[in-house]
């Protein structure tokens, strides 16, 4: 627990999670936790390296900022996928391909 | 003591975030997400950060899961128990995101961090961040109020039926 | 305040009254707008009237201010934007601001129902403005610029009525014979940059007299003789004052610029902008040397004598008015000439005062008679026709009143204001003719022509003016039908027409003094003649001076002997009947179908001038279009065209084929990718992170 490495693993593991659900899901909510797990992830370096490297609580205040922003972007987010729902009767992103027609 | 409680939250993190990316049940995906959650949120804490544990808690687990759900139930019949969901590119996806975090762990390990010898010990980390957030980033935060307005106003008019 | 602000006030007024009235006039038309604009006026008739008040109060016949900043630096060159103030700027400003203020009074009634009233007192508002510019500019080119402006005006106001096409190709014939006098003042003006290096007067003035004048000749006047390239400065500035006071030959404007509003006559055509030109004869005074003196001398003197001759037998109220206005200005510029610098300017002012009446008594009766064809529906009658008046004296009193003084001032009978201006220059002739030696007039011994041009017009004048006054206001009236419905003008009318005819009466000029002869009156202490500053022979002017006393009263009788004469001729003809003017003219054959038709001047530049002009365009255009277009422009069109179907097929196989050949090759390559696009950004995302690795592992290796 006194080991910068330590969370710097967590990070990456929580990171690389959010990105394979972000890549493989196909429903619109679970790539939404995806993009979650990955901000959880920035958010823990931040925080960490406050701890180990910097010793300033400016680092606290950028997660403060991350997480306000996935607030915002779970809002509009799920509204999002309320319209995609009405569109086409399910949230699933690989049938939302109106670029390729 | 506490060495031993850390890593056994840093393996339920772990484990709960792989449910996430795994499971093939949405509703055990969100609760493991809440799991993850207040995992972090002790993280933070053990990295003497107990306002983002605090926030993490209450926004993440609070605000943000709880709309996570009313997504869900919005968009499937909630009658129906177990709500399945499906995966497609999960072989690519593997192998690439794999890469991805080999590469991520080549670098965490083979760069001597800048690490200060004496630890950082103070008792809150509240009076610091409230005297930052309204001195040197008073305009970050007030650029983040309308941020949230705009979000908010953003998606009351996108969640309107008539589009 | 000092003087020169308070002209500077003066300037800007009127300029304001014609933004005024073009920007917001439509609006007010018809509903008083046209106050304001008076108003204005009378402000800068008051103000100049202050200053007038104050020259007279100091009574400094060296006064002087000036103030002037850097316009344009050319290097050493500067032309600057400056105002001068003298006891003649002053007196001038007074004229135009009086003269102005009366017109712009009289033009409410007169041009009252017009259809572009406002534009008319805008009109009237840049007219003023630019020639209060003209009377208060320290330099050339200043000057230069407000008589281009005056120059525009003119020709706005002459077409004023432009749906007559008379009135429209007046307007343009003014235009174009004063720009022909112009581009001699602006070569002249060139002249005396290029040698003397400045356009202000005073410094100019100081060059010349130091001899820097003579020290700038080299260049393209190299080896010429410097009192030689003087001489033709004055004569090519000069012509600018040819132009716009309509001395012979480019006086033919002015008759036909009597298109224009009756007030618009008596304003520009009569009592201003024509005297602009005596203005700036005035301000070059100094820098004429006696062959340019003699130059000037003959042109105004022969205009003098060769437009009363017009005159005479002109049956047009206003063209009458108009060749008296030309033959008036000959003598202003022939007393220049003669070096009777104060007579001159003295003439201009009281020329301006009873010529301005003459014209607005003429308005009234003018006017008049439109009323009465209005009312008869006869729109054929010339309105302006003296042979269709006659006994108007009992139906327009004061008309005819103000109208007799105006005719025996400018006869020159004593107890009025032409008498003593006329009878100075007719003095100053005859000293040039008996005292001067300088210049090739008086070397020629051709002297004398001055005083038979001056006596001789001045009997002509007193003739046709009588003649006038009986053919309009005494005898029975021509037509009954429209003598009827005659009557006075409105009292806006007339009480301009009372001012003007009180200033036409000998006191006001003669002040301090109350002797009708003349004597040392405020005009002849407060001008002063400048000394001139040509170096070589310069003007006699002492001996000039006792020519002057010596000639003073031979020439007064005689001139009274000739106006008599006049007058009597007038009398004879007209009145008693003895004299039948048909047979007189039947007699006088060519000498009367000369003057009736202005002795062909038009004829002259239109068969001379014009028409050979327009032939040789039509040839050059030959030339152009069935020579040059067609052998040269048409023929290299041929080889282009050749050259052109040659390298059109080669630009469809090479040029077109490597075209076509690149996009041949992108066809191909989008339809294999196109498979790549599959719309799902999931898909992109696997692309993204795997450009992320390749980018990583060619980092690595």
């Amino acid at each position: 627990m006194n080991h910068l490495e330590s969370y710097l693993i967590l990070s990456a593991l929580l990171f690389s999670l959010g990105l394979y659900t972000v890549i493989t899901r196909k429903n619109g909510v679970a790539i939404l936790m995806g993009i979650e797990l990955i901000l959880n992830a920035a958010n823990i370096n931040f925080v960490a390296f406050s701890k180990f490297v910097t010793h300033q609580v400016e680092g606290h205040l950028m997660a403060i900022f991350i997480i306000m922003l996935a607030a915002a972007e779970a809002a509009v987010a799920l509204a999002i996928i309320l319209n995609l729902y009405n569109d086409q009767g399910n949230i699933n992103v690989d049938e939302a391909d109106a670029l390729k027609r | 003591m506490s060495e031993v409680i850390f890593w056994v939250i840093w393996v339920l993190v772990v484990i709960s975030a792989m449910i996430v990316a795994y499971s093939k049940n949405l509703i055990y995906s969100v609760f493991s997400l809440l799991a993850t959650f207040v995992g972090v949120a002790a993280i933070y804490i053990f990295l003497n950060a107990d306002f983002i544990a605090v926030t993490q808690i209450v926004i993440y687990v609070g605000g943000i899961l709880v709309l996570l759900i009313f997504g869900i139930m919005l968009t499937n019949r909630i009658a129906v128990a177990k709500i399945n969901q499906s995966s497609f590119q999960t072989s690519l996806g593997m192998v690439v995101v794999g890469a991805v975090f080999v590469i991520l762990v080549i670098t965490i390990l083979g760069q001597s961090w800048p690490v200060l010898a004496e630890s950082m010990d103070f008792d809150s980390t509240v009076g610091k961040i409230g005297t930052l957030l309204f001195g040197d980033y008073l305009i970050l935060f007030e650029v983040a109020s309308i941020l949230l307005l705009g979000a908010l106003i953003g998606a009351a008019t996108l969640a309107r039926k008539e589009l | 305040m000092p003087m020169v602000n308070l002209s500077l006030i003066i300037l800007v007024l009127p300029l304001i009254s014609f933004l005024f009235q073009i920007f917001f006039g439509k609006r007010l038309e018809h509903k008083k707008g046209e106050w304001i604009s008076i108003a204005l006026v009378l402000t800068t008739l008051l103000l100049a009237i202050i200053m007038f008040a104050q020259m007279l109060f100091d009574y400094q016949p060296d006064f002087r201010q000036e103030a002037s900043i850097n316009w344009v630096n050319l290097g050493q060159f500067q032309i600057e934007m400056g105002v001068l103030v003298d006891n003649i700027t002053i007196i001038m400003l007074v004229v135009v601001a009086l003269i102005s203020s009366l017109v712009h009074l009289y033009s409410v009634e007169y041009m009252k129902n017009d259809v572009r009233y406002s534009r008319y007192f805008g009109f009237l508002g840049i007219f003023t403005f630019s020639m209060y510019g003209i009377t208060i500019a320290n330099n050339l080119f200043m000057i230069y610029c407000f008589w281009e402006l005056v120059g525009l005006s003119s020709y706005l106001l002459i077409g004023h009525w432009w749906e007559k096409k008379s009135a429209a190709d007046a307007g343009k014939k003014a235009f174009i014979v004063n720009r022909i006098g112009d581009i001699g003042m602006f070569m002249g003006m060139m002249v005396v940059a290029t040698v003397a290096g400045t356009f202000n007067y005073q410094v100019l003035f100081e060059r010349i007299a130091s001899g820097a004048w003579a020290a700038g000749v080299h260049g393209l006047f190299g080896g010429v003789d410097p009192n030689t390239l003087l001489t033709w400065a004055g004569v090519l500035i000069f012509m600018g004052a040819i132009g716009k006071s309509a001395q012979f030959p480019l006086h033919v404007w002015l008759p036909d610029a009597m298109e224009g509003p009756t007030p618009v006559s008596a304003l520009i055509h009569a009592a201003t902008m024509v005297a602009a030109g005596v203005y700036l004869t005035v301000r070059i005074f100094p820098l004429l040397t006696p062959d340019a003196m003699a130059f000037v001398a003959l042109i105004g003197g022969f205009t003098a004598f060769f437009a009363a001759t017009i005159a005479i037998t002109q049956n047009d109220l206003k063209k009458v008015l108009a060749y008296s206005t030309v033959s008036q200005l000959g003598y202003m510029i022939m007393a220049l000439g003669t070096g009777a610098y104060v007579a001159g300017f003295f003439h201009l002012v009281t020329h301006a005062m009873f010529k301005a009446l003459l014209f607005l008594a003429s308005g009234s009766v003018i006017h008049m008679m439109h009323h009465s064809l209005t009312k008869l529906n006869d729109h054929h009658t010339d309105a302006q026709d003296m042979r269709n008046m006659g006994g108007l004296r009992s139906k327009m009193p004061i008309t005819y009143a103000v109208f007799f003084i105006a005719s025996l001032s400018i006869s020159g009978i004593p107890l009025f204001s032409g008498f003593l201006s006329k009878d100075a220059i007719l003095a100053g002739t005859w000293s040039y003719a008996a005292h001067i030696h300088d210049g090739w007039l008086a070397q020629a011994h051709l002297g004398w022509i001055l005083p038979f041009f001056g006596f001789g017009a001045a009997l002509i004048t007193a003739f046709y003016m009588f003649r006038l006054i009986f053919m309009t206001f005494h005898g029975e009236p021509k037509r009954k039908d429209i003598f009827a419905k005659m009557h006075e003008s409105p009292k806006l009318m007339t009480i301009p027409l009372m001012v003007l005819g009180a200033l036409s009466t000998f006191i006001f000029f003669t002040l301090p003094s109350f002797n009708p002869l003349g004597g040392k009156s405020w005009f002849q202490t407060l001008v002063k003649q400048p000394e001139t500053v040509v170096p070589m022979g310069a003007f006699d002017s002492e001996g000039f001076a006792h020519g002057l006393h010596l000639a003073h009263y031979p020439a007064m009788y005689t001139s009274l002997i000739v106006a008599g004469v006049g007058i009597g001729l007038a009398v004879l003809i007209y009145i008693l009947k003895e004299i039948d003017p048909a047979k007189m003219a039947q007699r006088l054959g060519i000498l009367y179908r000369g003057s009736l038709n202005k002795w062909y001047m038009d004829e002259i530049y239109l068969n001379g001038i014009i028409r050979p002009f327009l032939k040789g365009c039509d040839a050059i255009a030959y030339f152009d279009m069935e020579i040059y277009d067609h052998y040269v422009i048409d023929g290299v069109g041929r080889r282009v065209k050749a050259l052109a179907t040659g390298t059109g097929i080669a630009d469809d196989l090479v040029v077109d084929g490597a075209v076509n050949l690149v996009g041949i090759i992108f066809q191909w390559l989008g339809w294999t990718f196109k498979f790549v696009q599959t719309g799902k950004i999931q898909n992109y995302l696997i692309y993204v992170l795997i450009g992320v690795l390749m980018v990583y592992l060619i980092n690595v290796f």
